[in-house]
């Protein structure tokens, strides 16, 4: 005969809310090891859907993702004629905040060249980008749908496609425009500042009494081009071909003044090490308080239930109970609570975390270490009822 | 041989000067199938020598020997299994039946057998034919919030009669019942003894049910002043 499970069978109802309660704490903690999980994952969902190999950016920065970076859009030409280099592929990055439907509306835009790397990786409904100019590819999580219209900068961008779950490293979902228009929107200045600019230069070229007329004429001309123009990006990406030593591409590449080659490993570095360090201690720390806070509460229900059974316990002693029944009875209460409310925790993640804000991932390894760490919680915690347990004497089941 | 043997037991509280003698030098003898009662005011000791005799209490000197085994002679004898002792040889009744509130009355019955080893099944069996003969058949799955007092109390003797002990100690089994439901009990213990051949020891203060008993322990003052035996007044000659 299981008293542990009769106990409980007998105290339903107490014992439901109470795992229901820490199943709910336990939910909010494997929510938080899925929500650094899901900053890992959102934070290297660009790298990794690029498959670039080496990220040429800005020299003495550690861009594109963590530091600004602006690199000429020619560039690619160079790097391409690295031995060793297959590919190379500008991307320009921006966050894009606008007022959508009277609300704020926030994404990572996505610049790339449409026959070159770092395009959306897989169309879930329309099509990719076809035309040079206008067109828009966009994460699901935008909540935009085929056809519809979006402005940016100076022109109006019709969304032909959606794609997966692409975001930025700070969560923000993507949409994928050709390079071209991203550059035109992060760049382009508006006709009257254009003719600002012109006139702002003229004036400054026509006041140096070195140059004639024509003379600053024709550099104003150049100088204004020069400033007009939107070739920037923020990085080059490149592809290895089979069999190329990273190394020795990146020692060519640095060579060259003002640019810097990350690797993939490296740029995974900065973007975990750097970007999401903090977030993972702090929700690390709240994990552990979580936790603490669900151990103190077992505890104290394990010993409250213990205290409740002085009279029960004593009679089982006073009868001759070994106390491997009466510790048994304590301990499987413990686990149980915990192995419910783990449960109870596991379902409510499982229901709700699609949801969420941010995304959540579930990692097998984060699930089972946690169901371990709450089975040792469980069996510490239940210490306090046993040890409250072993030291009531048969004698106390004696008297009215 | 007796069931039952206490030569010059004693159980002194505390040291020095603050030691209190709660028994002093009491010796009883209880032959199997006798239900003997210890009677005597509250503080008179009685439920400290039940406790000695139980293999609960220490005493601080003198004898104590169950069914044979001699348990304590100036403390526990060394090596002794307490516990086992008392699920094997000994029974307890208690004064407010004690029933294990989550347990069915056939599971506080089963609860004593399966401490004593007993499979599911024949714990099952022999708690069943224990309630039964108790004229609580129909009561078996009741729990003990739902049984009336002399039930409960009546599961309680089954539990204690559940491992057939040689002794049943029991602690004011008639005080939380009215007249009737006490005197049933009463004679139920004194069937009991007889067909089980055990000794019942009781601790009582309740003078409505003397008259049940076939020797009464007189207990004043933490010591045995008197016996009486079936309607007999004696003194403390001969009885410890």
């Amino acid at each position: 005969m299981n008293l542990a499970i009769r106990d409980i069978r007998h105290h339903l109802g107490r014992f439901i809310l109470t795992s229901i309660g820490l199943g709910l704490l336990l939910g909010v903690v494997m929510s938080m090891g899925g929500i650094y999980r899901g900053l890992f994952a959102d934070a290297l969902a660009v790298l990794s859907f690029t498959k670039a190999d080496i990220w040429v950016v800005q020299q003495d920065t550690n861009g594109p993702f963590a530091e600004s970076s602006r690199i000429p859009e020619d560039i690619k030409y160079r790097i391409k004629a690295v031995p060793g280099v297959a590919e190379a592929s500008p991307l320009s990055f921006q966050t894009i905040q606008i007022e959508r439907s009277g609300r704020p509306f926030r994404f990572f835009l996505i610049g790339y060249d449409l026959n070159g790397l770092g395009g959306p990786p897989a169309i879930i409904s329309g099509r990719g980008i076809r035309q040079k100019h206008y067109e828009m590819v966009v994460a699901q999580a935008m909540k935009m749908g085929l056809g519809e219209k979006i402005h940016l900068g100076l022109h109006d961008y019709t969304v032909v496609g959606i794609t997966g779950k692409v975001v930025s490293s700070g969560g923000d979902p993507a949409a994928y425009v050709s390079l071209a228009d991203a550059q035109d929107i992060q760049f382009k200045k508006d006709n009257d500042a254009i003719r600002n600019d012109r006139q702002r230069i003229g004036a400054t070229l026509a006041a140096s009494q070195s140059l004639s007329p024509s003379q600053a004429e024709l550099l104003t001309r150049q100088v204004a081009a020069i400033t007009q123009s939107t070739r920037t990006v923020n990085t080059v990406v490149a592809r290895l071909a089979p069999g190329a030593d990273l190394k020795e591409v990146q020692g060519r590449i640095s060579r060259w003044n003002h640019f810097r080659p990350i690797s993939v490993e490296e740029q995974t570095k900065i973007l975990t090490k750097g970007m999401i360090e903090k977030a993972r201690m702090q929700l690390g720390l709240f994990r552990v308080i979580l936790l603490v806070i669900s151990a103190v509460i077992i505890s104290l229900i394990i010993y409250t239930s213990t205290i409740d059974k002085i009279k029960v316990i004593a009679t089982l002693k006073l009868i001759g109970s070994q106390n491997r029944v009466i510790v048994g009875m304590i301990l499987q209460q413990s686990l149980l609570m915990g192995v419910i409310a783990y449960g109870i925790g596991y379902g409510l993640i499982l229901l709700t975390y699609e949801k969420f804000p941010r995304r959540i991932v579930l990692e097998p390894f984060d699930l089972q270490a946690l169901f371990a760490i709450v089975i040792v919680i469980c069996t510490v915690a239940s210490l306090v009822g046993i040890r409250k347990a072993l030291k009531i004497e048969p004698a106390e089941a004696l008297g009215g | 041989m007796y069931a039952i043997e206490t030569e010059n037991l004693t159980k002194i509280y505390g040291k020095g000067d603050t030691a209190v003698t709660a028994i002093a030098n009491a010796t009883l003898q209880v032959r199997p199938g006798e239900l003997v009662a210890l009677l005597g005011p509250s503080g008179s000791g009685k439920t400290t020598l039940l406790t000695s005799i139980g293999l609960i209490n220490e005493p601080t000197h003198g004898k104590v020997v169950i069914d044979g085994v001699t348990v304590a002679d100036e403390g526990w004898l060394p090596g002794l299994d307490l516990k086992r002792l008392r699920r094997e040889k000994l029974g307890f009744i208690f004064q407010a039946h004690n029933l294990i509130p989550f347990l069915s009355a056939l599971e506080n019955v089963m609860v004593a057998l399966e401490i004593n080893n007993l499979t599911g099944k024949e714990a099952r069996g022999r708690a069943s034919e224990l309630l039964e003969a108790l004229n609580l058949g129909h009561r078996l799955n009741s729990y003990p919030s739902a049984l009336s007092g002399g039930e409960a109390q009546r599961v309680a003797i089954a539990r204690a009669l559940a491992n057939k002990p040689k002794v049943i100690l029991a602690d004011e089994p008639t005080a939380a019942l009215d007249t009737e439901n006490g005197k049933n009990v009463m004679a139920l213990l004194k069937k009991l003894a007889v067909e089980n051949h055990s000794a019942i020891l009781v601790v009582t203060h309740d003078h409505r049910m003397v008259e049940g008993f076939d020797r009464i322990f007189q207990v004043s003052d933490g010591r045995i002043t008197g016996e009486q035996r079936n309607g007999q007044e004696g003194g403390n000659d001969g009885l410890g």
